[in-house]
């Protein structure tokens, strides 16, 4: 490697200014390591803040305006509040694990932004099976709330902690067969490659349903809502968070509130092309405005669901999910399978930067994929609205018919009066 | 970068990445009163003290969803492979695909049929 920069090729300047290759290599990748890890922790301020605006918005309130311009400081101040608050271990709760959860559910999603490719040039690292790792750190995020419900000794809490494992281990597996598409049509589970690839064409025109299944499933796994049900503060206090207070209750929401924007990442990186945009390779830092810009889209998407929308039952929530998002995510991968079995050879040889070479095949798989997936989702809503129906119909619902008569009795005289 | 780097890299990673979210706790526990009594640690029930055993046992139903989602989990990781390579597979690549999906929709449909889907 060439020094170029202190800033990309870290290791490489410090080897040229005289210093032990190893070291020098340490040195860079800790220097690589501390701004992934920061970068997260500096957005949540940002991001607290404009869920709360955006949720004040949606209310017809203001939102916070007091603390520093339009109430951007009000993060700090309700950080350095935090911490200034009493915190409070339950006598009965298993003192260890209590203190770990909060620790390892904002980890894990840390963790996560260490494969997701900002730039043509920066990445954490090009972990060869990028793909294979985020679904692998989003689970130690399942284990962290986990965690926080079992040993809190509370039978809120526990609850919680049941659905936990019930909603996000369900959801994992339509979000792991969306995951596939990317990889299929990119070939490789290495993110920078599968971002790469989407230069002639983003994979969410091939493949549009696959994104929507991605957002769906990755929107139950943060715990969001309508699928909020692991902290329904109506029926279970708070969940899984009831016995925490002070920052580690605080450390649970910065969490959350990443894990948000670490799924638009996610998905921008995946359907979106990533950092793909204009004078992306000539200005990285574009590259990273284009990624934030995509990733904010579903941000905010992911906003206003929670604004607009009621929780779901659990039993509702885990009928969706094995009897609708499953078999149409498996439906999915095989009609973008076989479509792209044929419709890859249309791309000719050596263009697949080219958008217009692309063009022919993305038509086929866009349509494809609407007509045959969206056919799909069609017909089972339909025979989902027919089963309800008919089991409306066959209930006999007492009272009803004297109301009908009466009516028709009604309408009888009103006619009669007219008529007259 | 080789392959060692990219796991030194996470390595360092998971080691840093401890540090941060501990950080705010350590700073809370030095700046935070400390004055807990026998009320204040006792299992928030809404004022009501807890009865019986908390850890007790749980709906079956969830064990339920943990098999069936075992089953899937374990074969999606195999298609993994098969979609790396799929850009140097042909048709029959393509079939072999659709039969092993096809064993897992079995599974589902087995499921869904044994009544293991419903919510009870």
């Amino acid at each position: 490697m060439q020094c170029t920069d202190i800033l990309n090729t870290t290791a490489a300047c410090l080897t040229a200014g005289g210093m032990n290759p190893g070291l020098a290599q340490f040195i860079g990748i800790l220097f690589g390591v501390i701004i992934v890890t920061l970068a997260p922790l500096l957005i949540v301020i940002l991001l607290i803040w404009v869920e709360r605006k955006f949720a004040a918005r949606v209310q017809d309130r203001i939102g916070p305006n007091r603390v520093g311009p339009l109430g951007l400081l009000q993060t700090v101040a309700d950080a350095l509040k935090l911490i200034t608050k009493e915190d409070i271990t339950p006598a009965g709760a298993d003192r260890l694990i209590f203190n770990l959860a909060p620790i390892i559910s904002v980890l894990a999603v840390i963790l996560m932004w260490g494969v997701i490719p900002v730039s043509p040039y920066h990445v954490g690292v090009e972990l060869s099976i990028g793909v294979l790792y985020i679904v692998a750190v989003g689970s130690v995020g399942t284990l962290a709330i986990m965690m926080a419900g079992w040993s809190s000794n509370n039978k809120y809490a526990l609850l919680g902690a049941f659905r936990v494992v019930a909603q996000l281990v369900s959801y994992e597996i339509p979000m792991v067969l969306a995951l596939l598409v990317p990889v299929l049509l990119a070939g490789s589970m290495n993110l920078q490659d599968i971002v790469r690839a989407q230069s002639g064409m983003w994979f969410v025109v091939l493949c549009p349903i696959g994104l929507v299944l991605l957002f769906i499933s990755t929107q139950a796994e943060t715990g969001r809502a309508p699928f909020d049900l692991i902290e329904a503060e109506s029926e279970l206090v708070a969940g899984f968070n009831i016995e925490y207070s002070g920052m580690k209750f605080g450390l649970f929401f910065a969490g959350e509130f990443v894990h948000v924007m670490t799924n638009g990442l996610l998905i921008a990186t995946l359907f979106m092309g990533g950092w793909w945009g204009p004078l992306a390779y000539e200005a990285p830092l574009l590259g990273i405005l284009w990624l934030f810009a995509k990733a904010t889209i579903f941000y905010l998407f992911s906003l206003l669901l929670r604004a607009a929308l009621p929780r779901v039952r659990i039993d509702q929530m885990m009928s969706f999910n094995w009897k609708f998002l499953v078999p149409l995510a498996v439906w999915n991968v095989l009609v973008t399978a076989g479509l792209w079995m044929f419709a890859r050879g249309l791309i000719p040889e050596g263009s697949e930067g080219d958008f217009l070479a692309n063009l022919p095949a993305a038509l086929i798989m866009f349509v494809g994929n609407v007509v045959l997936v969206g056919g799909f989702v069609l017909s089972r809503i339909r025979a989902a609205g027919r089963s309800e129906r008919m089991a409306n119909s066959k209930k006999s619902v007492p009272g009803r018919a004297i109301v009908l008569a009466n009516a028709d009795k009604g309408m009888a005289s009103v006619n009669a009066t007219v008529g007259r | 970068m080789n392959l060692v780097n990219e796991w030194a890299f996470i390595g360092v990673f998971v080691a840093v990445a401890w540090i941060f979210p501990t950080l705010p706790i350590v700073v809370a526990a030095i700046f935070s009163p400390k004055r807990a009594n026998a009320i204040k640690l006792q299992t928030y029930e809404c004022g009501v003290e807890t009865v019986g055993d908390t850890w007790v046992q749980f709906k079956v139903q969830y064990y339920i969803y943990g098999l069936v989602f075992l089953v899937f989990d374990v074969e999606l990781v195999f298609l993994f492979p098969w979609a790396v390579a799929y850009d140097r597979l042909d048709l029959f690549g393509f079939v072999a695909g659709v039969i092993f999906i096809a064993l897992l929709l079995e599974a589902l449909i087995y499921a869904w049929r044994k009544n293991a889907l419903e919510w009870v």
